[in-house]
């Protein structure tokens, strides 16, 4: 028999409006559907049964379930940047315009190249690849590794951008209720009405799960819960909406599909929910196993709750003769809905011995042969069911008998969907009864109070026949792991458990017997489960095969470990919104937009922009910071300090605690005046440094780096409020509450008294150190005259509003003293001309201050400070420790920043030993020649000695140590 | 087109000044400076056009009118006198948005992970909206959020980003 029409059945499909036909594109060619299909209802419309091409083998595939579980039907979707792969046809939404293509296959879906390897599967047995791959070894790497990875994967990852947006909320709830079926919304009533406030979830467009479906009288009791809790304020009843992990603390992750493959609608794509729920209850139903009988793969075989659903829900007909095989009687329905669609059900193959149940009975009623005791030998046709062969379950597979059909309806039992309860910890028992790992209550996951935060209900907690009223009784599942029972190796071998990955029963009794003991190493060995539906289909089925190739008792193997996501989540919607120019906060100064108005070259210190230089016409980086350069050292410069950290420490016992933070004496600094400081961390490590100014008697001033702003911030507040809690200090982080301008240069003073204002900056009144408050160009100010630059060099604090007028009138009057702003690398190059370290060049985190030659800015009177009991361990003062020194390059280039000097020997490891390493490497305009600072063995004692540094090239690059500072060592420029 | 799901407007005519004190102590004091009763905590008070929020046990946030904002740096300070305090402008560190109309609470939704219907009348909640620092609090109809001077551009973007036309958070 073939596959065929009409396709399309005359009356019938719950979910489907068949007025509204919705066009669209498989493969090239037009198609038509109808509004509620989903893909795979769509293509089964038009005939198309072949929906994919398993993985390894390429076999023909249609679908073989109605939901999340399937593991066939994936096509790629759209087009461009809203190209997708690995999209589920079941449980895709058919939009107008749809363009879907095929995967996994070459030329076409029906002409596949790739099938080839079907006939060679004999040869690609469980570990196929570890087997043949691994010798001559150097061949995985080169040849086969290279080769596989191409041909691997399903999909074909999109290479455009994504043009549609997405977005994350918050929810907060008492309760969660995952799943929309009778048992999910009726436990969400029971809730509601204690006043609880009460999120459900529903994965699909439709609420009801199978109840509607299954039962009659179905629709009006899922009708009747909707609409008591449509009417309540405190619920909130969400579809399209994917529960897809379940984290501690009741943190619940949960994908909201809006406007899913309809960018027409302007809003986001997808939501991603972060839920704190109070209570979780999975009510997420179970999932339909199928039978292990030999081509159970061929298109046209498929779930039996999936047939009834393509029936009944969609009104279409996946056969016109159907034969049903069941271990149990719920099967019986699909019999019964396919029967009262005026298909033709040629049998119910029951593998259990007897079946006189109510459902079974009925079919009789209608006359439709029931085949008890019975199993499917095998099934016949390749590309389409052409018929069954029958024998005994009982038996070895000898045939009894056969019939001719074009659709097979199996079911092998429910698993219950226990992924969320499993997510974070609840454990399973295993229940002869039904042959289930369901949720075992006394072991549920834990919440923080120590009591169990989810509760399984319905389907989801083994109650198979939760419907209550609407419920029939049924006889017991018999367990059917293998059919029929004794079945020779030539048919298991044809038995399919993974139908993505091609994973058969041989395969699993392969890795038992070669010493896979262990449900995850045989899943990792055989590809079990691995599949884009994570074993939704096959788990269960594998380690029973596994438990009995084993001989032990199905609980004792147990199961895989389920992992989030409950179904794929793109990448997109966990991004959300965090993309363009919401991808990071972008920190900016208050002279922000002047820098880029003026061709800054951007440099990232964090998550701010500083300007590197600001190059003029055709000027490249290089050239920039030597212009910017020169003109400080001959004119005046303005760099916008405003990144740097400016933290106020106040209070009776300020001195006290800004004595512990600084390595240096703080407390006896004068108000009035500026020091510079090293903070050390409790190992004794340099981690910040900057300029203090006391504010007054009991405050304090700390400048930090740009990137310590916030971090020194919370290393004071962690000393204060976690060990020294009891001195009375505060602090205030105010670094945006300033703009901060270096003014530095001969002509400083010059510029800076062009603005009207009452701070009397003459050398004599305001001497190197200090600082003075008052008003400058009409704005209120603070300046404080210290130098990074080794330049007279003032440096403006005025309130952030007002940075800019600052800098602008700066500019303004300065245009004839060739007024130049600079940026960091400018700043970068001065400093090392003057020998001035920086953090994160000469310090890495393994640098103390005396490895510096910092020993000056070491309080020796103090009885402590943090990091100072760390400074005097052994290593810490042996003397071999590489210090700080300057390097002058033997020929005229600049060396490598991070360059090593190489020592005599080589290391355990059989490289050349090292001795040193350059910190801080540049060009010099003021000098006009390269220079660089760098850490050395016993540096500073080795003065006019010549370091070897190799580079990558082979080629070794000289440098002479010398002293670090290269420029105006008397310091005279700082008068101006 | 639909409506954005609520006003994002950037407000700059307030001052703000933080105040750091023992409020068992000089809770008094700080409350005459100011104006207005000390709240409780993670509370604000107000009262016309200004407000003190409850920042930390130890942290206060006045905001007021800019203008008004040095002098009564002054005036805390004196009414401080003696006790171990700080008191700082930070009226320059600091960005206001009103978030205001029907759907504002799917704003703050979307970006805090903060319980806005949560949140009392007089409450103030510190939080972060995705990447970056703020706390909020009621107004009118809607929210007012404070963050940092710096990001003010990101939290304009992520703010209006949130209030796309049509994303309301109630299910369609």
């Amino acid at each position: 028999m073939t596959y065929t029409p009409p396709f399309r059945l005359a009356r019938g499909g719950r979910l489907i409006d068949r007025a509204f036909q919705l066009p669209f594109r498989f493969d090239g060619r037009h198609l038509r559907g109808v509004q509620g299909d989903t893909l795979a209802s769509a293509l089964l419309a038009n005939g198309q049964m072949l929906m994919g091409r398993s993985f390894k083998y390429h076999r023909p595939r249609g679908p073989i379930a109605s939901g999340a579980e399937e593991p066939n039907a994936l096509f790629g979707l759209g087009q461009g940047g809203r190209f997708e792969p690995n999209q589920r046809a079941t449980t895709t939404s058919l939009v107008h315009g749809m363009v879907l293509g095929s995967q996994n296959c070459w030329p076409s879906l029906d002409a596949d190249i790739g099938a080839v390897n079907n006939l060679l599967s004999p040869m690609l047995p469980a570990g196929f690849y570890y087997k043949t791959f691994i010798h001559p070894r150097p061949f995985w790497k080169h040849l086969f590794e290279p080769i596989i990875r191409r041909s691997a994967g399903l999909g074909r990852a999109p290479k455009e951008r994504d043009p549609d947006s997405y977005e994350q909320a918050y929810g907060f709830a008492d309760l969660v209720v995952v799943g929309g079926g009778i048992s999910g919304l009726t436990a969400a009533r029971d809730a509601a009405g204690n006043g609880q406030r009460v999120i459900v979830l529903e994965q699909g467009p439709e609420w009801g799960g199978r109840t509607p479906a299954d039962h009659t009288k179905g629709t009006e009791a899922i009708d009747a819960l909707l609409t008591d809790l449509r009417g309540r304020d405190n619920v909130i009843l969400r579809r399209n909406c994917m529960a897809t992990g379940l984290y501690d603390h009741g943190y619940l992750l949960a994908r909201e599909a809006l406007a899913d493959h309809d960018p027409n609608q302007g809003i986001p794509r997808q939501r991603l929910w972060r839920i704190r729920a109070g209570h979780v209850i999975t009510a997420t139903g179970a999932l339909e196993r199928p039978l292990s009988f030999a081509c159970n793969d061929v298109p046209g075989v498929m779930l039996a709750s999936a047939m009834r659903d393509f029936i009944s829900e969609y009104g279409v007909a996946p056969g016109q003769r159907i034969v049903v095989v069941t271990n149990n009687d719920d099967a019986y329905r699909t019999a019964l809905t396919a029967s009262d669609a005026g298909l033709d059900v040629v049998a119910v193959i029951d593998a259990r011995p007897g079946a006189s149940g109510e459902l079974p009975q009925a079919a009789r009623a209608r006359n439709i042969p029931v085949l008890t005791g019975t199993a499917i030998a095998k099934v016949k046709g390749s590309r389409h069911v052409e018929g069954v062969a029958l024998c005994d379950q009982a038996g070895d597979g000898t045939i009894t008998g056969g019939v001719e059909c074009d659709a097979v309806a199996m079911s092998g039992g429910w698993s219950p969907v226990v992924h969320l309860w499993s997510h974070c910890g609840g454990k399973l028992i295993w229940d002869e009864g039904p042959a289930m790992f369901r949720p075992d209550p006394k072991r549920p996951p834990l919440g923080a109070d120590g009591k169990g935060m989810v509760t399984a209900a319905g389907a989801a907690n083994g109650d198979l026949l939760c419907a209550g009223d609407l419920e029939l009784p049924e006889a017991e599942t018999m367990p059917v792991w293998v059919m029929p029972q004794n079945a020779p190796y030539k048919l298991r071998s044809k038995m399919w458990l993974d139908f993505q990955n091609d994973v058969k029963v041989s395969d699993v009794e392969l890795a038992a017997r070669e010493g896979y003991a262990s449900v995850e190493h045989t899943k990792r060995y055989t590809t079990l489960g691995m599949a884009t539906d994570q074993g939704k289909v096959s788990n269960i089925n594998g380690l029973a095969v596994l438990s009995k190739t084993l001989d032990q008792p199905i609980p004792a193997t147990g199961t895989t470990t389920f992992r989030p996501p409950y179904t794929p989540l793109t990448l997109a919607t966990i991004a959300a919104d965090a993309r363009g120019e919401a991808f990071q906060p972008l920190r900016k100064t208050p002279m922000h937009d002047w820098h880029q108005r003026h061709d800054v070259s951007w440099e990232p210190v964090g998550h701010w922009r500083r300007p590197y230089c600001y190059p003029r016409g055709a000027e490249d980086r290089h050239a920039a910071v030597n212009r910017e350069i020169m003109a400080v050292r001959e004119g005046v410069g303005t760099l916008d300090a405003s990144t740097l950290g400016k933290i106020i420490v106040k209070g009776p016992d300020a001195g006290r605690f800004m004595d512990m933070l600084y390595t240096n004496m703080m407390s006896n600094l004068k108000p009035g005046r500026c020091r510079y400081g090293l903070m050390c961390s409790e190992n004794g490590f340099l981690m910040d440094d900057g300029v203090v100014a006391r504010l007054s008697d009991d405050t304090w001033l700390c400048h930090t780096t740009t990137g310590g702003a916030e971090r020194i911030h919370g290393h004071m507040e962690d000393w204060l409020q976690c060990e020294w809690w009891d001195w009375q200090v505060y602090t205030a982080n105010l670094t945006e509450q300033y703009a901060q301008i270096a003014v530095a240069g001969p002509k400083a003073r010059v510029l800076l008294e062009r603005l009207s204002g009452n701070i009397d900056l003459s050398a004599e009144a305001f001497p190197f150190m200090s600082w003075k408050e008052g008003e400058i160009a009409g704005i209120p100010a603070r300046i404080f005259r210290i130098s990074f630059s080794g330049e007279l060099s003032y440096e403006i604090a005025v309130p952030a509003s007002r940075g800019l007028e600052l800098w602008q009138k700066l500019h303004e009057s300065g245009h004839d003293l060739n007024i130049t702003p600079y940026g960091t690398e400018a700043m970068h190059v001065m400093r090392a001309e003057k020998g001035f370290i920086m953090i994160g060049d000469e310090t890495d985190g393994t640098i103390i201050p005396q490895d510096l030659g910092l020993h000056w800015a070491i309080s020796k009177k103090k009885a402590d400070y943090i990091g100072k009991r760390a400074q005097s361990r052994s290593h810490m003062r042996d003397g071999s420790r590489w210090q700080l020194v300057g390097l002058e390059s033997l020929d005229d280039r600049v060396l490598p920043d991070g360059a090593y000097a190489v020592d005599e020997g080589k290391n355990d490891n059989g490289q050349r030993k090292t001795q040193g390493r350059v910190t801080s490497s540049y060009y010099s305009p003021t000098l006009n020649k390269p220079i660089a600072m760098g850490l050395v063995r016993h540096g500073p004692e080795r003065m006019g000695q010549v370091l070897e540094f190799p580079l990558p090239s082979n080629e070794v690059m000289k440098a002479r140590i010398c002293e670090p500072v290269f420029f105006d060592k008397e310091g005279s420029r700082l008068n101006g | 087109m639909a409506d954005a799901l609520a006003t994002i407007a950037r407000r700059s005519e307030f001052g703000m000044i933080t105040i750091r004190a023992d409020l068992e102590r000089a809770g008094d004091a700080i409350a005459e400076a100011a104006g207005l009763p000390i709240p409780q905590a993670a509370c604000i008070t107000r009262d016309g056009s200004l407000s003190l929020g409850w920042m930390s046990p130890d942290e206060l946030l006045l905001l007021l009118p800019v203008a008004e904002t040095a002098r009564t740096v002054q005036a805390l300070e004196q009414a401080l006198t003696g006790e171990h305090a700080l008191v700082a402008d930070v009226s320059d560190a600091r960005a206001v948005f009103d978030i205001t109309g029907p759907h504002a609470g799917d704003v703050i939704a979307k970006l805090c992970p903060a319980d806005p219907d949560a949140l009392p009348r007089d409450g103030l909640r510190r939080t972060r909206a995705a990447q970056t620092a703020v706390a909020f609090w009621h107004i009118g109809n809607g929210f007012r959020m404070i963050g940092f001077r710096s990001t003010a551009d990101y939290l304009d973007r992520i703010l209006n980003n949130a209030a796309t036309p049509g994303s309301q958070l109630a299910p369609g």
